[in-house]
């Protein structure tokens, strides 16, 4: 028999003002093996801590409830107190008498015999508690990166720099991601390559930091600490270690036809191409599906021109597998499709482009060479307008709901960039609202309307229509002057929704991180552990969890490299406890279990069991407690009941139902 | 015990709720001070697939008018699969409890995120008016004309 | 009858086989019995019959264990069992010598009674080579006949084909006798009012005397420690003892079996107070078919259950009350 110890706590008025705590205290002493029961203004401080301390050494209590609020809230704070006074942390339970109880009900009486039910449920399953120790496992250290952007790339640097080995993994050709298809920066309107580029070199050159670029993550199992990671490094027709990087083979590819991504389909390029001049590593692919030797069989001039010999048609695609101890995610953002946004003509005219296309067209680069001009005919513009919320904010379900966050600086950074070095060009904003938190964002802002001229309107567009003297009327409302608006505009532009990277979705899975309805991934908590992922060992960095400019971006990366070293710079990890186990007596060798656990946990065994008396060999179910992570899948598919969760027993679970029931 | 007060039907609903998601959701409920009726009284589980049917059989038997699983959304389960294994027992099972002639609506499954409050206590209050309505739960206490 | 007997004496003196599983007779002409033979001699008790409707395979999760191999009579039906035992790893194929023998439907002594047929001293027509089409019966008031058909348990009505799934050699001839719709009887519980049905229900159940029988003889139902004798669900007393598993037996016994129960119908054939419980099984049965599509437990040794299985666009649980 437990001797049980009840504790219930006021917080402050919270829970006492509706619940009778006097009243609690009285009805559990009343339950099988509470030995002692008390009440208190706060049992999470330190003086309520030390109450439960003092009664587990006096009445030598070896159970306790604490009616409090959410174990999701102070479990762990109790089992701690308890495990300073001796006694194990998972005999502590949690009756929830304030989210669950106090603050939804407003009749004292019903309170009070909800909380004493409550109470009772977790005193029953107390008496069946049983001591539980957690496991050990050991940590790789090692970091994986998933996406090369700005944010995996400073969360691998500064990984390294703590002198921990990482590797990136890069679905396109090079490292850079979208920063670098940016032509400057707000609000400092530095050149975005000029702060990029040394960044990808140092990473590239960094001795603790492998690069593993054209290639995706294909298979992850294992846990926290100790994940395995199937990379697939496809195939790139060209021999890293041979390829100097001259160049030659681009210029002499005679199929120069294919859309180029990073000019986000603007121009062309090559077959075989870097993505731009600074990509790292300066190694071509070959676009197998754009090559005249890989469809027809003839041609062959890249390897003819290749004096390093570094082409190889015969490439095949590779697998590594490589074991990590934490796994960032990095996976980034891409604009929406306008599909749903036929109104501002995006399909129809090419004079209507979405912001980071105006990113590519301003840059020196790009498809035009910096110059700002018309995509249809060339011709400069006089008249360009920006509309704003092109699918952020979006009340019905075309677009997406959240604010994409980072368009009104890069809005207000391309009207001033403009106007500065065109200031016979009339710029005009529709928006919604302009939201400018931020160092130095509100100030930038403002000089682009005061300073530069720009023309903000408040309101939106209802349509772009192209006219046939290849103008754009633009039709829209100016909400202060509550007037509609016509305006011939020579471009429009877009301030495009970002959206996480379709491929966040796959890979979320196989880490089995969790992931909202935008597709973000969910951070543990949105205030207090906004880098980590709820799966140990998986934490996140950049727009993958939520729209960010560059600076918070960085920032993010920064905190999440820190979260991962923390767990690298450990050789163990306490693993929990609350694992399935198989009793060897019941268990029927069925393999039912193994073909629902989620993690691979379950083998089996042929050993020799006595079950009372009868000696024989039986094929038994194993848990690796380090990989169950405690769902209780198999518990419930074992047909024979054999299966069993600690912490969460069928017998627990069972005197809880009773307990409320009765 | 009053006359009265014996005929005052006063459900018993247990809730099963899965950690990662409506027991959160069930917190958000009451820190936005969303109220439902004290009838109910959950129970934390690590996810839906904990649940197994003989609980739910259980609590009917000593007793409960009314049984709910809430765990996370289809695809967003924290053990990944968890949720959809759910489905499918609990789908038999209620099928079962209706071909038993057991009334319908005495069981729920519904998928309530840990940000899902208002859902939280929305899907509570439908559910214990449903339990109001259906009155005693008879027939799964008496499935065997032993008592 | 000759032909298989003579066939488990060469297996038996060639060493191919230990020894084998079929039946014996009983003390009437129609409760023949599992027994083992392990010489030529015993084989003089061997029966096979229109009355061996038992099952056999459950019998090989002990066989697996003896030293050398066992010849085990199946049926086309119990071939079903003997995959599913087989791929839940509690038969051993290499242990098992299968015969796969033929069936022209089994029979139901208690349908025979229901027509008025007492005293019986002897059963013709029952044998695997009478055309089974006719049974003559001797009793102490004369001799009287019977169709075949109308004598047969109900499962042979719904019988699954005369196609054994697994086997090693095959003899006699089997006859499909399927002539009705195995979820005809489901559906006309389904058809009726909750009031209905819980009292179709309670009356059935509260004939159970909680003799185990149903559990004792379903292949199944082959647990080493079946969750009603267990301590870890609280469940674990004699029945008139706890309410929980006294109510909840059968429920919970369909619940165990769903998705690996065959359908071979040895529960109904061996409750001795003759309540319909293939009813449940067939329930889970027919709803995993409708929802998550069609699953013949034991049609083969691979196919993954549906109970261990999910699709992303699975039906709702809410499905069962839109069903109507």
């Amino acid at each position: 028999m437990q001797r049980i110890g009840v504790f219930v706590c006021h917080c402050g008025s919270n829970i006492a003002a509706t619940v009778d705590v006097k009243k609690v205290v009285e009805m559990v002493q009343m339950e099988p093996g509470v030995v002692h029961a008390e009440d208190y203004q706060y049992m999470c401080s330190e003086a309520g801590q030390a109450k439960i301390a003092a009664a587990i050494q006096e009445k030598g209590l070896t159970g306790i409830v604490v009616c409090s609020c959410s174990p999701r809230m102070h479990e762990a704070t109790f089992r701690k107190a308890a495990e300073r006074a001796g006694l194990n942390p998972y005999m502590v339970e949690i009756a929830n008498i304030r989210e669950h109880c106090s603050w939804i009900h407003k009749n004292i009486e019903e309170a009070t015999e909800k909380a004493v039910i409550l109470a009772r449920a977790a005193i029953a399953k107390v008496n069946l508690n049983t001591s539980l120790k957690p496991g050990e496992s050991r940590v790789t250290k090692r970091a994986l990166v998933i996406g090369g952007g700005i944010a995996g790339i400073q969360t691998a640097l500064d990984i390294a720099d703590a002198g921990y080995e990482v590797d990136i993994v890069e679905k396109t050709p090079s490292i850079g991601g979208r920063m670098s298809q940016l032509d400057k920066t707000f609000p400092t309107l530095d050149c975005s390559a000029c702060i990029l580029t040394p960044k990808m070199v140092e990473a590239a050159a960094h001795e603790k930091i492998k690069i593993y670029t054209y290639s995706e993550v294909e298979k992850v199992s294992g846990f926290v600490g100790d994940f395995t990671v199937d990379i697939r490094k496809k195939a790139r027709s060209v021999d890293m270690d041979k390829c100097t990087g001259c160049g030659v083979c681009q210029e002499k590819c005679p199929s120069k036809k294919a859309p180029s991504e990073f000019n986000r389909g603007l121009n062309t390029r090559s077959a075989i191409y870097t993505p731009f001049a600074q990509a790292i590593p300066n190694v071509p692919v070959i676009d197998r599906e754009n090559c005249i030797k890989f469809k027809t069989g003839k041609c062959g001039v890249c390897s003819k021109v290749c004096q390093a010999g570094a082409i190889d048609y015969d490439q095949q695609d590779e697998i590594v597998t490589e074991k990590y101890g934490a796994i960032v995610v990095a996976t980034g953002f891409d604009t929406i499709k306008l599909d749903n946004y036929d109104e501002y003509a995006y399909s129809q005219s090419k004079d209507v482009i979405t912001s980071l296309e105006l990113e590519r067209i301003m840059n020196a680069a790009g498809p035009t060479k910096g110059h700002l001009e018309r995509l249809s005919d060339g011709k400069a513009p006089k008249e360009m307008v920006f509309i704003q919320c092109v699918g952020s904010r979006c009340a019905d379900n075309r677009g997406k709901s959240y604010c994409s966050k980072i368009c009104c600086m890069y809005t207000a950074k391309h009207a001033m960039l403009i106007r500065d070095k065109y200031p016979d060009v009339n710029v005009t904003v529709f928006y919604i609202d302009v939201r400018t938190p931020g160092k130095n964002f509100d100030e930038f802002y403002r000089r682009a309307v005061e300073q530069y001229g720009v023309n903000y309107i408040k309101g939106q567009v209802g349509k772009v229509i192209p006219q046939p003297n290849g103008k754009l009327l633009v039709q829209g409302a100016d909400l202060l002057d509550n007037k509609q608006i016509l305006k011939e505009a020579d471009m429009v532009v877009l301030a495009t929704a970002i959206e996480p990277n379709p491929d966040v979705r796959k890979i979320a899975t196989m880490l089995t991180a969790s992931i909202d309805t935008n597709n973000f991934l969910t951070e543990a908590h949105a205030k207090l552990r906004p880098v980590e992922s709820p799966t140990a060992g998986i934490f996140l960095s950049g727009v993958c969890q939520g729209p960010k400019d560059i600076p918070e971006t960085v920032a993010q990366a920064g905190a999440a490299a820190v979260k991962a070293i923390g767990l690298l710079a450990k050789d163990k990890l306490l693993t929990n406890p609350c694992t399935a186990q198989a009793d060897e007596l019941m268990c029927n060798g069925c393999s039912t279990c193994a073909n629902v656990c989620p993690y691979g946990a379950i083998t089996y065994e042929t050993r020799l069991v006595n079950d009372h008396g009868i000696r024989e060999d039986r094929r038994i179910a194993v848990v690796n407690s380090a990989l169950c992570q405690g769902c209780g899948a198999c518990t419930v598919a074992c047909p024979s009941g054999a299966m069993d969760l600690q912490g969460f027993s069928n017998r627990q679970i069972i005197a809880e139902v009773d307990a409320i029931c009765r | 015990m009053s006359i009265e007060a014996k005929n005052e039907f006063k459900p018993k609903i247990v809730a099963f709720c899965c950690n990662w998601c409506s027991y959160a959701g069930a917190d958000l409920a009451g820190s936005s001070r969303l109220t439902y009726p004290a009838d109910v009284k959950i129970i934390r589980v690590p996810c839906s697939c904990r649940v197994n049917p003989m609980f739910i059989l259980r609590a009917f038997e000593k007793g409960a008018d009314g049984v709910i699983l809430c765990g996370c959304h289809p695809g967003d389960c924290h053990y990944s699969t968890g949720n959809y294994y759910a489905r499918r027992r609990m789908t038999l099972l209620f099928s079962m409890l209706d071909y038993l002639g057991v009334e319908n609506g005495r069981t729920r499954v519904e998928w309530v995120s840990a940000a899902e409050g208002v859902k939280f206590s929305q899907t509570m209050n439908e559910f214990v008016e449903k339990i109001y309505s259906l009155g005693e739960n008879v027939r799964l206490g008496d499935l065997r004309c032993r008592n | 009858m000759q032909e298989l007997i003579n066939r488990i004496k060469e297996l038996l003196a060639d060493g191919t086989v230990a020894r084998a599983l079929g039946w014996r007779a009983g003390d009437l002409p129609y409760n023949p019995e599992p027994a083992y033979f392990e010489t030529a001699e015993s084989l003089q008790d061997f029966v096979y019959n229109g009355f061996c409707g038992a099952n056999l395979s459950k019998y090989m999760i002990e066989a697996s264990k003896l030293e050398g191999r066992t010849l085990v009579c199946l049926k086309p039906c119990d071939t079903y069992s003997f995959n599913q035992l087989l791929k839940e790893h509690r038969v051993d194929r290499e242990k098992a010598y299968i015969i796969g023998v033929g069936c022209k439907g089994k029979l139901d002594i208690e349908k025979i009674r229901q027509q008025g047929i007492k005293g019986i001293q002897s059963i013709s027509g029952a044998e695997l080579t009478d055309e089974g089409e006719t049974l003559t019966i001797q009793t102490i008031y004369g001799e009287k006949t019977c169709a075949y058909k109308d004598a047969m348990l109900e499962r042979c009505h719904v019988c699954k084909g005369k196609e054994h799934k697994i086997y090693d050699e095959l003899i006699g001839e089997s006859k499909d006798t399927k002539d009705a719709e195995r979820f005809a009887e489901v559906e006309r519980i389904e058809a009726m009012t909750p009031e209905e049905k819980f009292a179709f229900f309670r009356s059935e159940l509260s004939k159970c005397i909680r003799c185990n029988a149903c559990r004792n003889v379903c292949p199944a139902c082959s647990c080493r420690k079946c969750v009603f004798d267990s301590v870890k669900f609280d469940s674990s007393q004699k029945a008139n003892v706890d309410s929980f598993e006294e109510k909840m037996f059968h429920v919970i016994r369909a619940f165990h079996v769903a998705g690996r129960c065959t359908d071979c119908g040895e529960c109904s054939r061996v409750c001795p107070q003759g309540i319909p419980l293939h009813l449940f099984n067939r329930k889970f049965i027919k709803d995993i078919d409708e929802l998550y599509g069609e699953y013949q437990a034991g049609e083969d040794a691979e196919a993954i259950a549906p109970l261990t299985s999910f699709t992303f666009d699975d039906a709702e649980p809410s499905i069962v009350g839109k069903r109507g």
